[in-house]
């Protein structure tokens, strides 16, 4: 057999072993290259294709670049303003509580503008799943210092890198949510490799079945790069991740109860 | 242990040449091509076609989901 017609053979739909899933939209993302942000969309869209539950979930999408996630999951939708998904969520569960519900917020969002809302959410012990996007930086406003910015890390508003004596202490969100009574399921993830992709699928799903048994909060946090304000590649851009965000933000599971 | 020989296929005009697929690979199978697309990118391309085992590990880590993998048993 020549080398062409080898290829023939296996490209056939009886082999097709991975593609898109349905859940995810044709509409080109329209996020940077390499961004985190649509490994994340195609991880939650697989697990709610493989949960069959596409029709009972309920998306809370936030500020940031991840504004326009409704474009991108073929699921319902509602767009919070800056920092205040976790509310929309409380009220989404509560009057729903057969519907699957989730925000997806970015870490200017969640641990910034919107750190009161997200701590009295986990603290009521709502019945939702959290996506806490951590790439250490405001993204969509072009790179400006999150709360969860390395000690050093430069960015537009830390040019000479984050001065923690005046700026304060990079915050470790997980740790500190996983303290209260009403989380559940506390892990931080990450998407850069195949096995963490499927790692976060696991975590993904485990914190959508908790919602069936109102026993508090599941928060998912993923550890990402943002290639355009880190101003790295997206290749060097996980390996500055991997270096830098991996120490400080260690992976693995806080609580599982 | 049976044999399984792979192949991709990428929608190359929706590709970012973001390479996180090329360095995914545990076979050395993805470039970047030469050539870009029409929004001028880098697509990526099986350029060593005969190394590819269907693992389906540059599907899960692309960004945009425009890789296709096919898998079957080596005859
Ligand atoms: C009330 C309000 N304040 C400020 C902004 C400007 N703003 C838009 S996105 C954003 C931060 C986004 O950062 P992050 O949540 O980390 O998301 P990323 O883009 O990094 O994914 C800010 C401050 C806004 N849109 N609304
Ligand atoms: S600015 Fe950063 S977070 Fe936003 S799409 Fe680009 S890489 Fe992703
Ligand atoms: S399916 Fe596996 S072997 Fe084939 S190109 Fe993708 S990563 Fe490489
Ligand atoms: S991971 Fe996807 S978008 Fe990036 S180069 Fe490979 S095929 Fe293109
Ligand atoms: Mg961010």
């Amino acid at each position: 057999m020549t080398a062409t017609t080898e290829l023939k053979n296996i490209i056939n739909e009886e082999n097709v072993v991975y593609k898109k899933t349905s859940v995810l939209l044709d509409n080109e993302m329209h996020y940077c290259p390499g961004c985190t942000h649509g490994v994340i969309h195609k991880a939650i869209a697989e697990v709610i294709d493989d949960m069959d539950i596409q029709e009972k979930t309920i998306g809370v999408s936030p500020v940031g670049c991840s504004v326009l996630a409704y474009n991108y999951l073929d699921i319902d939708w509602q767009q919070a303003a800056h920092g205040r998904a976790p509310a929309l969520a409380t009220a989404t569960s509560r009057l729903m509580p057969e519907k699957y519900v989730f925000t997806y917020q970015g870490d200017g969002d969640l641990a910034s503008i919107g750190c009161a809302e997200i701590m009295h959410a986990c603290n009521r012990g709502e019945s939702i799943v959290v996506f806490f996007v951590n790439n250490a930086i405001y993204g969509m406003t072009g790179g400006q210092m999150a709360p969860t910015t390395l000690e050093g890390q430069v960015t537009a508003t830390s040019p000479y890198g984050r001065d923690c004596q005046t700026t304060g202490f990079p915050m470790r969100i997980s740790e500190m949510l996983a303290m209260l009574p009403g989380t559940r399921f506390v892990t931080r993830e990450s998407a850069e490799t195949p096995g963490a992709v499927r790692k976060l699928k696991k975590a993904i799903r485990k914190g959508f079945e908790n919602t069936r048994e109102n026993k508090g909060i599941s928060f998912i946090e993923i550890v990402g790069t943002c290639s355009s304000g880190w101003k790295l590649s997206p290749v060097k851009s996980n390996e500055w991740m991997k270096e830098n965000m991996f120490p400080y933000y260690p992976l693995g599971t806080l609580k599982d109860e | 242990m049976a044999k399984f020989i792979g192949a991709i296929v990428v929608d190359t005009e929706k590709c970012k040449g973001c390479g996180l697929c090329v360095v995914a690979c545990p076979t050395k199978v993805i470039e970047l091509a030469r050539d870009v697309n029409g929004k001028g990118y880098h697509y990526a391309h099986m350029a060593n076609a005969a190394a590819c085992i269907g693992c389906s590990s540059c599907g899960l880590v692309c960004p945009d989901t425009v890789i296709t993998v096919y898998r079957t048993k080596a005859s």
